[in-house]
């Protein structure tokens, strides 16, 4: 970002296309970064002004009111407040819903009294003639005292508009508050605080006083003084809510003079929708469907890419193998890198796949509509309608879902969504359940034509949920956080998604899991693969003793070195820690080798199979599954002379994977959500528990 | 709005399809956030839609669709014609 750039900042209500505008003016230039001390994404783009300008455009989170009510929003307001030349904005672009426009201005008239200068852009104005609206423009800019632009971000009109306003509006640089509202209130109250420090604008004191705020360039005694005016809490109540009034009042009077709706004009499609998609019968029945469609879609369209990132990851490794030095750093790469990498593309089409659909439901509308409907079911175990969010996104990746509880503005429910959400089935957990299922489940139809493999499956799914509202019930009876439940959803009108919106939404949250879960896999598997190449003295001698016992026993050259890699984990730390925890896992039905397994799965869950292939000796290059399970199949415990992977243990084991806290990425961004380690260390023992209490219940009974 | 005003209601007790007008001595029962999305006094709400289990109410208010809470919706005062 080069010193001449303008900084603008934008701003708008949720649903009035801010995000439209955003993709427009700044295209692949997008990235997403984090605010300083806070979780919230910062999404930045640059913009070619004109030949000469050019503008860096950072997307605040949607918001109604500057006065914040969940994190998102609080972001706003930070922003907004800081007084530091480099981070505050020099413009702010206000977004606005032509619809809705008198709701839309309120945030503007806070912003205005601010003292930034601010351009307003009118969006969806291609709507206007259908809904019977008219805008006196010159009027409204006069009243306004502001730069205003009609747009229709959607279809690309209005945006060069938009550009020209914004570098008129930098060179004026003048800019004055809308509503005085504060002297209407209590001036001397008012004029008292005024006099605190007269750097910032009365307005930009009041929001310190109410949000308890502070921003650089307040002293500690000036913000004693503030406080001071924070001490009577029904006095500000009252006064906030008079100065919206107050706001409301000045834009009716702005409005009224330039704005006309003939509500004859209006369509009644949304009525219409709503009937349908709220109802009692029909809208359950609809989200289950819609549910099974996108459920049955990453499925479907999933398995080719991913065998795909499979196969090449695969040979990539194949032919560094071939083609690097023979040495440890090899080694690093071909066992530790490479894989660690593969494990992380490898969940990419599934997660795409579902944030397309969740994408597609959101900008449709359809995503508050299930909202409104699942809201009442959805408290009685201790969360909120928006929790259902979280949950549909936890069956493909848990970090995702955990970032989508941000809009929950009540604590209590958004913390019970947080802790539950990683019961849901992510798909880091179908490779072993694939496999797990595989042995132990016939291949048999029941009921004549319904797979008992795949009705397995579905049932493994269900324990998940279910378990996911069983444990938020609990914690709702147990957590004591008070916290006010208050919850307001708008139901926006129904659109047809914007394809740019969908696919820069789709990558956007893609990247977020790649880089945020991506790191701590590909480290733990760098961390694992020196665990399981290393160890003491006898890991040294393993090969000189396979060699020196199987002598007589006429191995091929292939089998003796697989021989020598299973004895060499064996005596790995890795394999020794397997051995230290085989008397914890016997009663569950494990030996030191599951083990292994277990404890491998601590980078993501998917590891358990890669690892079981290294044990059981199955050549590194045989891409055939079937051969691990045979193995697998094959493989007896020396003390009982019973299979490993029969039908208890290998319940005991689903059930195992279904409940144990295993994911290292989701415990550190519990831990960024939360801010503490508390909660996800609650949930590391709380769930890890739970697995091994079941799992030893399951084994027992079956066994 | 219609000069005849006669019961003393919640929008919690709209029906379907009803319409009220939030009375002018409810603002301090109103949240804040509901104020600032349109629900002010004097303004018309009608009911749209009540979710399956009776809760939560989808109104429409000042031109804005919103769904609340019946708690919520308990608390703000509103003229029945």
């Amino acid at each position: 970002m080069s010193k001449n750039d303008i900084k603008v900042a934008l701003i708008g209500n949720p649903n009035t296309g801010k995000t439209s505008l955003f993709n427009q003016l700044t295209g692949l230039t997008q990235k997403v970064g984090n605010y300083p001390g806070v979780t919230v994404d910062k999404k930045q783009g640059r913009c070619k002004l004109s030949s000469t300008q050019n503008a860096v455009i950072t997307d605040l989170p949607g918001t109604y009111s500057i006065n914040p009510t969940s994190i998102d929003e609080s972001i706003v307001l930070k922003t907004l407040l800081k007084k530091d030349i480099k981070e505050s904005p020099d413009v702010i672009l206000v977004v606005a819903d032509v619809e809705n426009l008198k709701r839309n201005l309120l945030l503007f008239s806070q912003i205005k009294d601010l003292e930034i200068p601010t351009v307003l852009a009118i969006n969806m104005v291609d709507q206007m003639s259908r809904k019977g609206i008219s805008i006196d423009l010159t009027a409204l800019k006069e009243e306004l005292n502001s730069e205003v632009v009609l747009i229709s971000a959607r279809k690309n009109k209005g945006i060069s508009e938009v550009k020209n306003a914004i570098i008129k509006c930098h060179i004026a640089a003048k800019t004055s508050p809308m509503c005085d509202v504060n002297y209407k209130i209590d001036p001397e109250y008012f004029d008292k605080l005024k006099a605190i420090n007269s750097n910032f604008t009365l307005y930009e004191l009041w929001l310190m006083v109410t949000q308890k705020n502070f921003p650089q360039g307040i002293s500690k005694k000036e913000k004693e003084q503030l406080l001071s005016f924070n001490q009577d809490a029904s006095r500000l109540k009252k006064y906030q809510h008079k100065e919206t009034i107050y706001r409301y009042q000045e834009i009716n009077k702005v409005l009224k003079k330039t704005y006309i709706v003939d509500k004859s004009k209006a369509t009644d499609l949304r009525s219409k929708l709503d009937k349908i998609f709220t109802h009692k019968i029909f809208g359950y029945i609809i989200f289950f469907f819609v549910l099974l469609l996108i459920f049955q879609s990453i499925f479907d369209w999933s398995s080719l890419p991913m065998d795909l990132i499979d196969t090449t990851f695969a040979q990539l490794s194949d032919f560094a193998r071939s083609n690097l030095p023979i040495g440890v750093l090899s080694d690093l790469i071909v066992e530790g890198i490479i894989p660690g990498i593969g494990g992380v593309v490898i969940f990419i089409p599934q997660i795409a796949i579902l944030f397309l659909f969740i994408a597609v439901l959101e900008e449709t509308g359809y995503m508050s509509r299930v909202v409104f409907l699942m809201d009442k079911i959805m408290r009685r175990f201790g969360m909120n309608g928006k929790s259902v969010i979280p949950l549909i996104s936890g069956t493909a990746c848990a970090i995702p879902a955990i970032m989508a509880t941000r809009t929950i503005s009540s604590w209590k429910e958004r913390l019970i969504t947080i802790l539950v959400v990683p019961f849901t089935t992510c798909s880091a957990r179908l490779p072993v359940y694939a496999i797990l299922i595989s042995l132990i489940i016939p291949n048999d139809k029941i009921f004549g034509f319904y797979n008992l493999q795949a009705f397995t499956l579905l049932m493994l799914y269900a324990l998940g949920f279910i378990t996911a509202i069983i444990a938020a019930y609990i914690l709702q009876k147990t957590l004591k956080i008070k916290t006010s439940s208050f919850f307001v959803v708008e139901m926006p009108n129904y659109k047809l998604p914007s394809i740019k919106n969908v696919i820069f939404d789709v990558i956007e949250k893609t990247k977020a899991f790649v880089l945020g879960a991506g790191k701590i896999i590909l480290a733990l598997s760098v961390v694992l693969w020196f665990l399981a190449s290393n160890g003491p003295d006898s890991y040294d001698n393993s090969a000189k003793n396979v060699i020196e016992n199987s002598a007589n026993n006429q191995l091929s050259e292939a089998e003796l070195q697989q021989k020598i890699g299973s004895v060499k984990l064996e005596n790995s730390y890795i394999g020794i820690m397997g051995k230290t925890i085989e008397p914890a896992i016997k009663p569950l039905g494990y030996d030191w080798k599951v083990g292994i397994a277990l404890i491998t799965s601590f980078a993501a869950r998917e590891v358990f199979v890669g690892t079981l292939a290294t044990i059981y000796s199955v050549e590194a290059d045989d891409e055939n599954t079937t051969t691990i399970k045979e193995k697998m199949r094959a493989e007896i415990n020396p003390d009982t002379g019973e299979k490993i992977f029969n039908f208890p243990a290998g319940m005991s084991l689903l059930v195992f994977y279904a409940f144990a806290m295993q994911c290292m990425a989701t415990l550190a961004i519990v831990k960024r959500e939360t801010k503490t380690w508390k909660w996800p260390l609650i949930q590391l023992f709380g769930m890890t528990g739970l697995a091994y209490i079941s799992s030893l219940i399951i084994y027992q009974i079956l066994h | 709005m219609p000069s005849k005003l006669v019961k003393l209601n919640t929008i919690a007790s709209l029906n379907i399809g009803e319409i009220g007008y939030i009375s002018e001595g409810a603002l301090e029962s109103i949240p804040l956030k509901l104020l600032e999305m349109g629900c002010l006094p004097g303004a018309e709400v009608e009911l749209i839609q009540i979710a399956p289990l009776k809760d939560p109410l989808y109104i429409c208010v000042n031109g804005s669709h919103l769904a609340i809470r019946k708690e919520t919706a308990a608390q703000i005062q509103i003229l029945k014609s």
